[in-house]
C-alpha cells in the first residue's frame, strides 16, 4: 500500500510517500522557522497561509522524486491533531479533497503517534514494546508503547514543554529563535562549575516535568549578573551550560524512572530536543548502565515531518481504519485517547 | 459547454454549485446553500456528492473546479482553497479563484435585476472587505479593485456619484459608521446576503469559456488584509 502522508501542524510542511512494502519512498519538507524567527514565536496566521501555499507543491516534489503519479497512491494521511487549528485544516481539507478525486481512502492521524513510530523508519527499528520520551517545542511526554494505538502516558509537563524552556532561556540570553541548538552551542564554552540550576520535580516521586521554575531561576541568574555587571561573553555561557545541565539531567533521571517502573528495555526518544548532543549522550550512558538500549529516529525525523505521518497513517490504513466524510482538525487531542486501528 | 464544480466556505454559510449541460438541454446549475457556522469541514464533502448525485455527473466530468478565493473568513478561505486544490490536483483539472465580492455582486443583479452594486463583507476589528460592480445582462464589471478599509472612508466610484448604488452583504451592518455622502448615495443595503457557489460557478464558467486556466497550486486565497493583524515583535 502506499500511502501519502500530509504533516501541516504547526511551522513546518511535511509531505512524504511510504510505500508497506518498500519502505519510504520519498520526503520533503518546508521549514518556515524562517518566517517566524521575526516574530520570536509562531504566528499562527501565517502558518496557516504558507501551508496553503507550499503544500501542493510539495506533493508534486515527492511524487516526482518517486517516481509516482497520483493515480499510484492507494491512501493519503495527514495530521489531525493536535496543534494550530487552522493550520491543521489545511492539511485535513486538501487530503480530503485529493483522496475524494483519486477514489482512495483518507485517514486523520495523531501526530505524536507519528513521533512515536519514527523510528520504525529506521533500519534499525524497535520492536514493540517501548518507553518513549517525546520532547519537543510543544511537547515534553513519557509514553509506555504497548503496541499500535496502545499508549500508556507515564508522565508529562505540568507547563512548559522542554524545547519551549530553551526557546525561552535562549530569548532571556539574546539568543535567535529557535534557541535550542543556540543555546547548546553558548554551552559547549560555559564552566558547568559555575552556577547550578534546580532539577526541577526530581526530588518526590513521579513522572511529570515542570520547567517554568526553571525559566524564572534562569532569568533571575541572569538579572543578578547583570546588576553586578558581570553578564560578560563567559557569563552567558556559564548560564547557558547551567540551563542545559538542569534540563537534560531532569529529562535524565525522568527516563530512568519510566524504564524502572515499565520495567521495559528500550527506550525511544524523539522531537527536536532529541538532537541535543549533551542529551543523548547522558542516555547512551543511562542505558549501556543497564542493559538498556535507546533509538532516536533520524535527525530529520525527529522534528515535524511527513514520513511518520504516512508510516503511522499507513500502519491504521492497511487494518482498514478511514475517516468518514469530515475533515479532522483536532487542536487538543490527548495520546491516550488513541486506541488500536478500528475498521 | 464546460462542466464545473465551484465551492464557497468564505462566511458561516457553506455552498456548493455544478454548472453543466445535460444532453439536448439547456446549461443549468444545481446547486446547495447551507447556514453552517463552524460545521464546513463536516458539510462540505456531502454537499459536493449531493450536488454530483442529483446531476448524474461524476467527478471524472469535470473540466474544472472553483473556489471562492476570498475575501472571508481567513479559515474558511483555507478550507475551500484545500478541499478544491485536493480534488483539482487530484483530477488533474484547472482551478479557478473567484471573488467573493464579485459573488455577491452577480446575485443582486441576477435577483434583482440591480445595475450599481457595492458588495462589502464585515472584515472584523471595525473594517470592511468592498468592491464596485457595473453590472449588465448578467455581467458584471469591477470599477476599481477591491480592499480591505474603515467604513468611514468608504466612498462612491468617481465620476459615479450620480448613479443609484446598491449595498449587499454583511459590511453593510456597518452602515450608522459610514458617512453621510455615501449614504446619500446608496438608495438600500442588503445586509444579510452572504457569497454562494450558485454564482461562483456562473463567473468561473463565463472565465473558462473565455480560456482562463490555473494550475491548482497557483489558485491561492485572496485575503485583502495582509499586514494590519501581526505587527513584528521585535
Ligand atoms: N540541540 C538542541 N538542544 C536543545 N533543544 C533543541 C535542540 N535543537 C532543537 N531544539 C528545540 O526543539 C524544538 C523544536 O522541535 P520540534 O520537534 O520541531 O518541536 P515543535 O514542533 O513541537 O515546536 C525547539 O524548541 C528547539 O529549541
Amino acid at each position: 500500500m502506499r500511502v501519502l502522508g500530509i504533516e501541516t501542524s504547526c511551522d513546518e510542511t511535511g509531505v512524504a510517500l511510504f510505500d508497506s512494502q518498500r519502505g519510504l519512498l520519498a520526503d520533503a519538507l518546508y521549514s518556515q522557522v524562517a518566517m517566524h524567527a521575526d516574530f520570536g514565536g509562531v504566528v499562527p496566521e501565517l502558518a496557516s497561509r504558507d501551508h496553503t501555499r507550499r503544500l501542493l507543491p510539495l506533493i508534486d516534489e515527492v511524487l516526482g522524486e518517486a517516481g509516482l503519479g497520483r493515480r499510484d497512491l492507494d491512501g493519503i494521511a495527514y495530521t489531525a491533531g493536535p496543534g494550530l487549528v487552522g493550520a491543521l485544516m489545511v492539511g485535513a481539507a486538501t487530503a480530503h479533497g485529493m483522496a475524494r478525486a483519486l477514489g482512495i481512502p483518507v485517514l486523520g492521524v495523531h501526530h505524536m503517534e507519528g513521533h512515536l513510530l519514527a523510528p520504525m523508519l529506521e533500519d534499525e527499528a524497535p520492536d514493540f514494546p517501548f518507553v518513549a520520551l517525546l520532547v519537543s517545542g510543544g511537547h515534553t511526554q513519557l509514553v509506555e508503547v504497548l503496541g499500535l494505538g496502545r499508549y500508556r502516558l507515564l508522565g508529562e509537563s505540568v507547563d512548559d514543554a522542554a524545547g519551549e524552556a530553551f526557546d525561552k532561556a535562549a530569548k532571556m540570553l539574546g539568543l535567535d529563535y529557535p534557541g535550542g541548538p543556540h543555546i547548546a552551542r553558548l554551552a559547549e564554552r560555559g564552566d558547568p562549575k559555575r552556577l547550578r540550576f534546580p532539577r526541577p520535580m526530581t526530588d518526590r516521586p513521579g513522572l511529570d516535568f515542570s520547567f517554568s521554575g526553571l525559566k524564572t531561576h534562569t532569568l533571575t541568574a541572569i538579572r543578578q549578573l547583570e546588576a553586578t555587571g558581570a553578564l560578560d561573553d563567559q557569563a552567558r555561557a556559564d548560564v547557558a551550560r547551567a540551563f542545559e545541565e538542569a534540563v537534560v539531567d531532569t529529562l535524565v533521571i525522568k527516563c530512568r524512572r519510566a524504564l524502572d517502573a515499565s520495567g521495559q528495555t528500550r527506550l525511544v526518544v524523539a522531537g527536536g530536543v532529541s538532537a541535543n548532543r549533551r542529551l543523548r549522550e547522558r542516555l547512551e550512558h543511562e542505558c549501556a548502565k543497564r542493559g538498556a538500549r535507546a533509538y532516536y529516529p533520524r535527525g530529520r525525523f525527529c522534528t515535524d515531518n511527513g514520513a511518520m505521518i504516512a508510516y503511522a497513517g499507513a500502519q491504521r490504513l492497511l487494518a482498514g481504519e478511514r475517516d468518514a466524510a469530515s475533515m479532522l482538525a483536532v487542536p487538543r487531542w490527548p495520546l491516550d485517547h488513541l486506541t488500536p486501528p478500528a475498521a | 459547454m464546460p462542466t464545473l464544480l465551484a465551492l464557497d466556505a468564505s462566511s458561516t454559510a457553506c455552498s456548493v454549485a455544478l454548472w453543466h449541460q445535460p444532453a439536448g438541454r439547456e446549461a443549468e446549475v444545481v446547486a446547495r446553500y447551507v447556514e453552517a457556522p463552524r460545521e464546513h469541514t463536516r458539510r462540505l464533502m456531502p454537499m459536493i456528492d449531493e450536488v454530483l448525485a442529483e446531476a448524474g455527473v461524476a467527478l471524472a466530468d469535470l473540466d474544472a473546479l472553483a473556489y471562492g478565493h476570498g475575501p472571508g473568513s481567513f479559515t474558511g478561505l483555507r478550507i475551500a482553497a484545500g478541499t478544491a486544490q485536493g480534488l483539482a490536483y487530484g483530477l488533474d483539472k484547472p482551478l479557478l479563484g473567484v471573488s467573493t465580492l464579485a459573488a455577491l455582486a452577480l446575485a443582486a443583479h441576477r435577483r434583482l435585476h440591480l445595475r450599481h452594486v457595492l458588495p462589502a463583507l464585515d472584515a472584523r476589528m471595525g473594517e470592511i472587505y468592498v468592491g464596485a460592480y457595473r453590472c449588465q445582462d448578467g455581467d458584471i464589471t469591477p470599477l476599481g479593485a477591491e480592499a480591505v478599509m474603515p467604513p468611514e472612508r468608504l466612498t462612491l466610484p468617481p465620476g459615479q456619484e450620480e448613479v443609484d448604488w446598491v449595498g449587499v452583504g454583511s459590511g453593510w451592518t456597518l452602515w450608522p459608521s459610514m458617512n453621510a455622502n455615501l449614504q446619500a448615495g446608496v438608495s438600500q443595503h442588503l445586509d444579510d446576503w452572504q457569497p454562494a457557489a450558485e454564482e461562483l460557478v456562473r463567473l468561473a464558467a463565463q472565465r473558462y469559456a473565455a480560456g482562463e486556466r490555473t494550475a491548482p497550486a497557483q489558485a491561492q486565497p485572496v485575503y485583502l488584509r495582509d499586514q494590519v493583524a501581526w505587527q513584528k515583535r521585535r
